[in-house]
């Protein structure tokens, strides 16, 4: 499943040649708000770093969440809230939701993460469900109304957020240092040892590693960084409300992920990009949007189980090996 | 041990002496690898004590244990396929080396432990195959990377579940000398079926059947026991 990165780290030539076409896309996405409607690109991004931090947990640790949307949907109500009613700075806002989502990580993972597999999945799904209850008595999520007229505000005090521009480029950095952290992990001693335990979890704990804690790190890491993609979120589209708690979303994003490519660093960016666009054309044509996504899932897990990054890796993969 | 009133193991009374080479031998479905699991904490006991040097060990858990210096292998092949050979033991020396919840450094860290490492991977002769994966080795190698893993934690007591199953003869030979090797100034249980190997490297036999302890002393005496013969006949015994 992660073969992908670490045969690109193995590989000098291909090492460069991904910096290469790293800063070709950096270049690329700094570009892209002249050329595409920054309302949809900001979009893509919030749920591409949702993806990103759903993939640490399923593709480097071998974990299915069924719950991510808890951790999406509350760190946007938690930044909306300090936006609007307490008035905070948007970037105070954003880690305030960061936080509320790695606490909300801490309480869930340490009650699922002994349980592996499909129960692993449910007792994550039954959480995020109660979190989607809760939020949806409470009074400060403001019910099925939600929290509405988030103030953008000025970053820092300083730069005005309602310009499109800078509240896409504050979009694009945060999605940025998200990828990057989520990189960072995977290439570090720690991403190592959470490979080691996907790979042989037995063999792990008979070398004397807590595997539990480790998967709970990592279960905190994934909903801390799903919470800064779901606090940008809020901050970008000035709401927060309960479709992103419920579980449709967390759906949503197994299925950006599974998309992709799973295990592989961008595809859940593909899968994510792919998805949101699709949704955003076709929101104004006739055509049932669900139906055409779930002929595309079909089709993707009958014919490439591996994603679309995922099978692009193997077929260069097996090409590189054949000529060698 | 009883799995939900079927008793798995039960009076199995083991004492391993420090530094000797111990060897656990029983026909199929006698309760070897139930006592591996029992001693490593990968199953709890229904009833009965576990002491490593001198320490109840019985509640603790798996990792715990194998934090202590007690530190088994498996049955089947136990290594992290993906990983390289130098990866696979690597992961056993970060532990230690307080490298392995670093989620901020770059990965490229490891590579202070690689001297190490090559030395662990020198020892079972698989300096060349250091850039495989484990998944690319032969089995043989593949249960001399799992040695040179679990010595990299360098155990005070080591247990090998069968660590000659399914090799060559030459393999066989390699791993002997490894194991009487590392057993200089360690303790070695280890589970066997190739009784040659047994004779030859192990100061004492304790054969189990049925979960109880059939014969318990050398090889010559238990090899002479009545009983032993009995429950061999027409199984392993060569």
């Amino acid at each position: 499943m992660a073969v992908g990165t670490e045969y690109l780290a193995e590989q000098p030539k291909l090492r460069t040649s991904a910096i290469v076409l790293g800063a070709i896309a950096i270049a690329a996405l700094l570009a892209a708000p002249f050329f595409f409607y920054p309302v949809l690109l900001m979009s893509i991004l919030c749920f591409a770093l949702f993806a990103c931090a759903f993939n640490l947990l399923i593709g480097y640790v071998g974990l299915l969440s069924f719950g991510h949307a808890a951790f999406f949907g509350g760190a946007a109500y938690f930044t909306a809230h300090a936006a609007k009613v307490w008035g905070w700075e948007p970037l105070a806002a954003i880690l305030l939701g960061v936080a509320g989502a790695a606490v909300m990580g801490l309480v869930m993972g340490f009650l699922a993460i002994r349980r592996q597999g499909i129960y692993f999945a449910m007792i994550t799904l039954a959480l995020s469900q109660m979190f989607a209850f809760i939020c949806l008595q409470v009074p400060f999520t403001h019910g099925e109304d939600g929290i509405q007229g988030v103030p953008r505000g000025h970053l820092l005090g300083l730069i005005d957020l309602n310009q499109p521009l800078a509240m896409y480029y504050l979009t694009l950095a945060i999605f940025l240092f998200g990828f990057f952290a989520i990189w960072r992990i995977v290439h570090s001693p720690f991403g190592n040892i959470l490979k080691a335990i996907r790979e042989n979890e037995r063999r792990a704990v008979s070398l004397g590693y807590r595997v539990d804690r480790y998967k709970l790190g990592a279960f905190v890491m994934s909903a801390a960084l799903a919470g800064m993609a779901g606090s940008t979120k809020a901050i970008v589209f000035q709401f927060a409300t309960l479709t992103d708690v419920q579980w449709q979303m967390s759906g949503e994003v197994i299925l950006m992920t599974l998309l992709g490519g799973i295990g592989t660093l961008i595809g859940p960016i593909v899968g994510a990009s792919l998805v949101i666009a699709l949704q955003n054309y076709l929101a104004a044509s006739d055509f049932p949007v669900l139906v055409l996504i779930g002929i595309i899932f079909v089709i993707c897990v009958l014919l490439f189980r591996r994603g679309i990054v995922g099978e692009i890796l193997e077929f260069t993969k097996r090409r590189s090996k054949g000529a060698a | 041990m009883e799995f939900r009133g079927f008793v798995a193991v039960k009076d199995v009374t083991l004492s391993v002496n420090e530094g000797t080479i111990h060897a656990l031998i029983g026909p199929n479905g006698a309760g070897k690898t139930t006592v591996f699991n029992l001693l490593t904490k990968f199953l709890t006991p229904t009833r009965g004590q576990i002491t490593f040097k001198g320490a109840d060990i019985t509640r603790l858990k798996a990792a715990e244990v194998a934090r202590l210096g007690l530190v088994r292998s498996f049955q089947i092949s136990a290594v992290f396929p993906h990983l390289t050979v130098l990866d696979n033991v690597r992961v056993a020396l970060q532990r230690p080396s307080g490298l392995a919840t670093q989620f901020w450094r770059s990965s490229n860290a490891l590579s202070a432990l690689d001297e190490r490492a090559m030395e662990l991977i020198d020892a079972v002769n698989l300096s060349s195959y250091r850039d495989l994966t484990a998944a690319e080795l032969s089995y043989g190698r593949k249960r001399a990377l799992e040695i040179a893993t679990t010595l990299a934690l360098d155990p005070a007591m080591l247990l090998l579940d069968e660590p000659m199953a399914g090799m060559g003869h030459e393999d066989i030979g390699r791993i002997s000398d490894l194991i009487r090797r590392i057993a200089k100034n360690r303790t070695v249980l280890m589970v066997e079926h190739n009784l040659n190997v047994v004779a030859d490297l192990c100061d004492r036999v304790t054969v189990l059947a049925r979960g109880e302890i059939l014969s318990d002393g050398s090889y010559d005496k238990v090899s002479q026991d009545p009983r032993v013969r009995e429950a061999y006949m027409g199984t392993e015994h060569e």
